[in-house]
This record gives structure tokens, C-alpha cells and sequence, in this order.
């Protein structure tokens, strides 16, 4: 998949299937893909809601998908479509 | 309601549920509280397990428990938790509300499971929380003010340790007081995410900032991009080989042990009617049955000690890419490599498949997978039709064949899977899977859900194949050949009228009657075929060297393109009557067996018919 990097006035948006292995960054907000958007309701129940802290912790050996991802306490397993639903705000 | 129950006054009768997150330790938590006083069923019309128990608490209180399906969320995306969401709103056509919701929540992953127990305040029932994995969260340094959750939330929290008797002893003493009130719900302005933090940092603290020095570590070795695929193999590798080398002896023993059993108790008897039924259909079906039990437990002791472990979610993260070419997803990988020793262990392996959906299509393809039961009849069809040759120098031909007859089997099931899963809805496929910490097996819930697998595998599934093969032994011996006939008793018999007619409809593919014939009591088990078409052929089908002596006459009497076409449909067609029956029990449907029937049996003829008109026009037989 290509890297989705979007411009929004000044500021780049940065999605968790983009963020490198490692790499941490904070939840901005979570994208529906369609209305009443399953997955999008699902990944908030889970706890993927803006303010929480989220870190790649390992990419799959096939075209780094899917990525495991640690969420406070939790780790989940994402396809990158998934992970695309969710919008970061980069911590340096 | 059991009998132990309603002997109790109605007023000391419970009847509660079980709700929580997957990975909360819901499942050891209702292994210790009701031991073996378990039922394991489906619901009504799902293939979502129920699973039901009995226990006493120390005042005496009779408890029905019903251990409901790990949810996230009360607002369902799975039958899973349609389940879950209908028993606990008092909606379920068959489940009747429980009196009480105990919600197991765990110490180690109180962000996410705090959430779901808000949502549970919303139900209007009294709740206990049981607060799980206090052990394990003291070791990671987490303090939690119990007494000050308690009261923020409204419910009262036991603490537990829901890996050995004593650690539930507190629920069960809460379990003696009577029924708290319900909880008041959230009210509808709070945000619950908001209100689960405001909980965590006004009661918990956590100086691990949720690093877990175990889980991290083997992750980075388990999700290596290299080593995790890597170790995978090597465990797959390894389960397999005990699958296959631990059992083969059990399954020998136990194969003899049968035969010689039926020798014994059948000796006083004279040869006759009675005596062939006793041997040749109630002990010899009860065989097939008991036979695979070794294999099945084997291959369980792994699953669910792995699922345990907390590595079978890994599996599945590593194999979610190849899966989803299938369009399924990592979790039925294992399965459908079960599959490949037997359709039965593989079938009854998708149990650890949640998404329904998934479970359903691994379990429709799961015959595909080459079973080792068909390996007799393709030796016997490659040695006595594929040339033994080399090609290329170092790949003998033979083997080349058997080797294509695996790979098609395989393509053919990804396609029929992608078939299956592309029509339902175009809906995104989720993967969103939780890798939860890795933990010790617990040794008690692997005996029991082995206990179960066992119990579950014989009593239902042996009593169908069990009838079954009483059924086809009448098919082939009735009506008895007239005194001094020559040619093959089963030709006289039903089975070789209906083989007959058959012909019928097999000619086009290339079958002579005695295929015809022999393919009736192979709805046994595949492997019978081999002996059935000595017996056609009235060679004596008792001895081992039923498959040499056979080999010769085939190459002779039959053509080519009936030989590949036979291979062809054996690759496909729904041939094994236990697999079947397992299926009924495991979907639950007599629909979904039929379909799968009919589905492997028209991809059989076409494949067969294919097979033998392309054979026929290259090799230029008429």
C-alpha cells in the first residue's frame, strides 16, 4: 500500500498503517469509511479513540502486513486497510 | 434446570451468566467454578458454542451458570455476540435472562475491559465484577484501589485468581449474599472512553505504562519478520509430526485391540448373519470411530494449549496474508492443515475459528484438503497406471503425480473458498484481532477441554458413524447370494444393485459397475474402496495383499482414463460419511452438510468427467 500522507491546511496528516515499526504516535481520530462504518465502530471499542497512545510493535513478513500494534495495555492485530481508519497526530 | 437444583428451595436457585472480554479468563474462570459439571452444546441455529454448568456455592445456593461468548461490546458484530448481547438484553428466542451478570474483568487490561463493563451498567441486572489476574497484576507493580472502584462504579468487585480453586473462593462467597441491586447506568452525556480514564487515574496505578517486559520480548522473537515464520514452521512441523507418530502406534494398538476384542466376544458365535453384523458393522464402525480418537486428542492437546499460550493469535497474524488469499483469515490455518491428516480433527478444529462466517467456509473446504485416507487408493492408482520413470532427471513420476493431486485439491479449495466468501456481502473482512499476553497453559483447562473434545467426538459423532456403517454393512450383504454363485457376494447384494444403477449415471465419467460398486462401502472410509474393489473382484479382501494382487489386474483391465478419472473424483468428492457427520454436528445444519455434498460431488464429476474425456482424447482410446 502507498504511504497516505494528506495535506490539511498547513498540518500532515499521518495514518497508523504509515507508521513505521517502533514507531509511536497518538490517536487523532478514527475515519469512517462508510456510514455506520463496522470496523471504525469496532476499532473505538476497542479503545482506538483520539488522546490514546498507540505503538507499532511488529509488521507481518508479507508486504508488512498485517501490524501488531500496542494500545495501553492491549495489543491487536490490524490489516492495514484497518489501520488506515486511524488518523495520528505525530509525537516527535 | 438440573435435578440437583430444583431440589434446592426455589429460593436458593441461581441462575447467572458469565460475561467478558475475549482473553479475561472467563473460560478457566467457569472451569473452576464448575469442574466437570459442564454441558457443552450450540446455540439453536448457530455455530456459536454454549456452554453450560452447575455449581454449589459453600451456603449451599444451587447456580446454573451459562458462560456467555467473549464480546467486546454490547452493539454486536459477530453471531458471537448477537449471543452475548440477546441472553444478557432478556432477547434470546431460547435463553431466558439470567438473574445475575458476573463480568470478569482483568486486572492486567483494565482500559479495554473497564469499557465493556460500563456498557453492561446500561443492562438494568445486578452485577458482580470479578476482577481477574490480581496475581499477575502485582507482579507487574499495578496498584488498584478496589474499595474506591467499588464504589465510583456501583458494583461490587471480588478479586480473583481464576487459575486454581482457592482464587475463586471470594465470588463464591459473594455468590452466597443476596442479590445486589443493579447498577445505575451511565448517564448518556459521558463519554465511556472519557470515564474509564477519569476511573484509571483516580484508582490505578500503573507504573508499567503497559509494557510487558514477557509478552514484548517474545513478540520481538514470535512476530519477527525471519524468525517468527521460521519458529512457526518448526512448531507446525513438530505438531504434525506428533500428530502422526504418536497416534500411528495408539491407533494400531487400538485398530488390533479392536479387531481382537471383536474375535474374542464374537468367538461363541457361528458364522452367519449375526455374527458378520456384530463384526463387520457395529465393531468395525465402533473402529473407525475409536481409531481417530488418538489422532483428534493429539491435535487438541496442541490447539488448545497453544490457544492457551497465547500463540495461536500470532499464528494467525503471520498467516493472515496467505489466508486472505483464500479470503479467510489466519485462523484457519490450522484446521485446514489438521485437515490433511483427517477432515474429522480439522472440522471440529474450526471451533477455534470466532467469525462464523469463517468457521462455516473452513469447515465447507476443509475435505478438500487431501486426507491421509485417500493416500491408499492413489498409491494403488499411480503404481498401477503412472509409469515409473524420471523426469527431469531427479523427480520420479510417480511422485510427481501424487504431488499434483495434492496441489490441485489445494488450489481448488482457495478457489472454492474465495467463491464462498466473495458472494457475502462486499463487506471489508476484518482481521482486528487481540494478541493478548502470553501465559502457562493451564493444566486443569487443558484436560478438560480435552475431556469434552473426547466426549463431544464419541458420543455424537461415534453414534452416526456407528449407524452409518451398520447401515452400508445391511447395504452390501442383503439380500445373501443364492447357495453356489459364482462371483463376489456383494454383487448380489443391494449395495451391488444400487452399483449397478449407478453405472448409470458414471458411465459418462468412465466407471465400470465394480467402481460403482466398490464406492458404496468407501462412504464408510475412503481406504475401504481399496478392499471393497478386491472383494468385487473377488480376489478376498482380508489379507494386506489386497493392493498388490489388485495392482496387476487393474493396470490390465481397466483404461487409463477411468484410472485418472477415478484419482480425479477422489480428490473431490464428498466420499467419507463421517466427515459428513461431523459436519452435521459441528454446523449444526443438515442443510449445510447437504449442500457441501452436493457442492464436492458436482466439482467431483466435472473434475472426473474432464479428466477422462481429456485422457481419452490424448492418449486416443475410443
Amino acid at each position: 500500500m502507498s504511504r497516505r500522507h494528506i495535506h490539511r491546511g498547513t498540518e500532515l496528516m499521518l495514518y497508523l498503517d504509515t507508521l513505521p515499526k517502533g514507531g509511536h504516535a497518538v490517536i487523532e481520530k478514527i475515519e469512517q469509511r462508510a456510514p455506520l462504518d463496522p470496523i471504525a465502530t469496532r476499532l473505538g471499542e476497542l479503545g482506538f479513540v483520539p488522546g490514546e497512545a498507540v505503538q507499532v510493535v511488529a509488521t507481518g513478513p508479507v508486504g508488512r502486513d498485517p501490524i501488531a500494534v500496542r494500545l495501553g495495555t492491549s495489543r491487536f492485530a490490524l490489516r492495514r486497510g484497518e489501520a488506515a481508519r486511524v488518523g495520528l497526530r505525530a509525537v516527535s | 434446570m438440573s435435578s440437583t437444583a430444583s431440589a434446592q428451595t426455589p429460593a436458593s436457585n441461581l441462575h447467572i451468566a458469565l460475561v467478558g472480554n475475549p482473553n479475561c479468563g472467563k473460560t478457566s474462570l467457569f472451569n473452576q467454578l464448575t469442574g466437570s459439571r459442564q454441558k457443552v452444546a450450540n446455540y439453536a441455529g448457530v455455530t456459536v458454542e454454549r456452554k453450560e454448568g452447575f455449581f454449589t456455592t459453600p451456603n449451599g445456593r444451587a447456580i446454573r451458570v451459562l458462560d456467555l461468548p467473549g464480546a467486546y461490546s454490547l452493539d454486536s458484530t459477530s453471531p458471537d455476540e448477537d449471543v452475548t448481547r440477546d441472553v444478557c438484553l432478556g432477547r434470546h428466542p431460547s435463553e431466558p435472562q439470567p438473574q445475575m451478570l458476573v463480568a470478569i474483568i482483568s486486572a492486567t487490561n483494565l482500559r479495554l475491559h473497564l469499557r465493556f463493563l460500563l456498557e453492561l451498567k446500561q443492562l438494568g441486572l445486578p452485577v458482580i465484577v470479578a476482577l481477574n489476574m490480581m496475581d499477575e497484576a502485582r507482579r507487574n507493580g499495578l496498584k488498584i484501589d478496589v474499595a474506591g472502584l467499588q464504589a465510583d462504579l456501583g458494583m461490587s468487585i471480588v478479586p480473583v485468581v481464576s487459575l486454581n480453586r482457592a482464587g475463586v473462593i471470594p465470588l463464591l462467597q459473594a455468590l452466597d449474599l443476596p442479590l445486589p441491586p443493579p447498577p445505575a447506568p451511565l448517564p448518556a452525556e459521558i463519554d465511556p472512553h472519557m470515564e474509564v480514564r477519569r476511573l484509571l487515574a483516580a484508582y490505578v496505578i500503573d507504573p508499567s505504562t503497559g509494557k510487558d517486559r514477557l509478552t514484548d520480548r517474545l513478540d520481538r522473537i514470535f512476530l519477527h519478520p525471519v524468525w517468527g515464520p521460521v519458529i512457526l514452521l518448526v512448531v507446525l512441523f513438530v505438531m504434525f509430526q506428533t500428530v502422526f507418530a504418536w497416534a500411528q502406534p495408539l491407533m494400531d494398538g487400538l485398530d488390533s485391540g479392536i479387531s481382537t476384542f471383536g474375535q474374542i466376544v464374537l468367538k461363541p458365535l457361528p458364522d452367519g448373519i449375526l455374527h458378520s453384523l456384530l463384526a463387520d458393522g457395529v465393531i468395525a464402525g465402533a473402529g473407525t470411530v475409536i481409531v481417530f480418537l488418538p489422532q483428534i486428542l493429539i491435535l487438541f492437546l496442541w490447539i488448545l494449549a497453544l490457544e492457551e499460550s497465547g500463540y495461536l493469535p500470532r499464528a494467525a497474524f503471520l498467516l493472515d496474508r496467505l489466508m486472505a488469499l483464500a479470503g479467510l483469515s489466519g485462523r484457519s490455518f490450522i484446521p485446514l492443515l489438521s485437515s490433511f491428516a483427517c477432515a474429522i480433527p480439522g472440522i471440529m478444529a474450526a471451533r477455534t475459528i470466532q467469525n462464523p462466517r469463517d468457521r462455516l467456509v473452513t469447515i465447507l473446504i476443509a475435505p478438500l484438503m487431501t486426507c491421509s485416507a485417500r493416500l491408499p487408493v492413489y498409491t494403488l492408482l499411480i503404481g498401477a497406471f503412472v509409469p515409473h520413470r524420471t523426469v527431469l532427471g531427479i523427480f520420479g513420476l510417480q511422485g510427481l503425480v501424487l504431488f499434483g493431486l495434492y496441489a490441485v485439491a489445494i488450489v481448488s479449495g482457495v478457489i472454492a473458498a474465495r467463491v464462498m466468501t466473495r458472494g457475502v456481502k462486499s463487506e471489508e473482512h476484518p482481521l482486528l484481532l487481540e494478541l493478548p499476553p502470553y501465559r502457562r497453559p493451564n493444566l486443569k483447562s487443558l484436560a478438560l477441554g480435552l475431556w469434552q473434545r473426547a466426549v463431544m467426538f464419541l458420543s455424537r459423532v461415534g453414534t452416526i458413524i456407528v449407524s452409518l456403517n451398520v447401515l452400508l454393512w445391511a447395504l452390501s450383504s442383503f439380500p445373501l447370494p443364492p447357495a453356489g454363485a459364482p462371483g463376489a457376494a456383494i454383487d448380489y447384494s443391494l449395495a451391488g444393485r444400487i452399483g449397478h444403477l449407478m453405472q448409470w449415471v458414471f458411465a459418462p465419467i468412465g466407471f465400470n459397475w465394480q467402481i460403482c460398486v466398490s464406492l458404496i462401502p468407501g462412504l464408510a472410509a475412503r481406504e475401504v474402496a481399496v478392499s471393497a474393489l478386491a472383494t468385487v473382484y473377488a480376489i478376498g479382501a482380508t489379507d494386506d495383499g489386497a493392493a498388490d494382487k489388485l495392482l496387476p489386474l487393474l493396470s490390465t483391465q481397466w483404461s487409463m482414463a477411468t484410472a485418472f478419472s477415478l484419482l480425479a473424483w477422489y480428490v473431490y468428492a464428498p466420499q467419507c460419511i463421517s466427515t459428513l457427520a461431523v459436519m452435521r454436528r459441528e454446523t449444526g445444519s443438515i442443510k449445510t452438510v447437504l449442500w457441501a455434498a452436493a457442492y464436492l460431488f458436482g466439482l467431483a464429476y466435472l473434475a472426473a468427467f474432464l479428466t477422462y474425456h481429456i485422457t481419452r482424447a490424448i492418449t486416443g482410446v475410443p
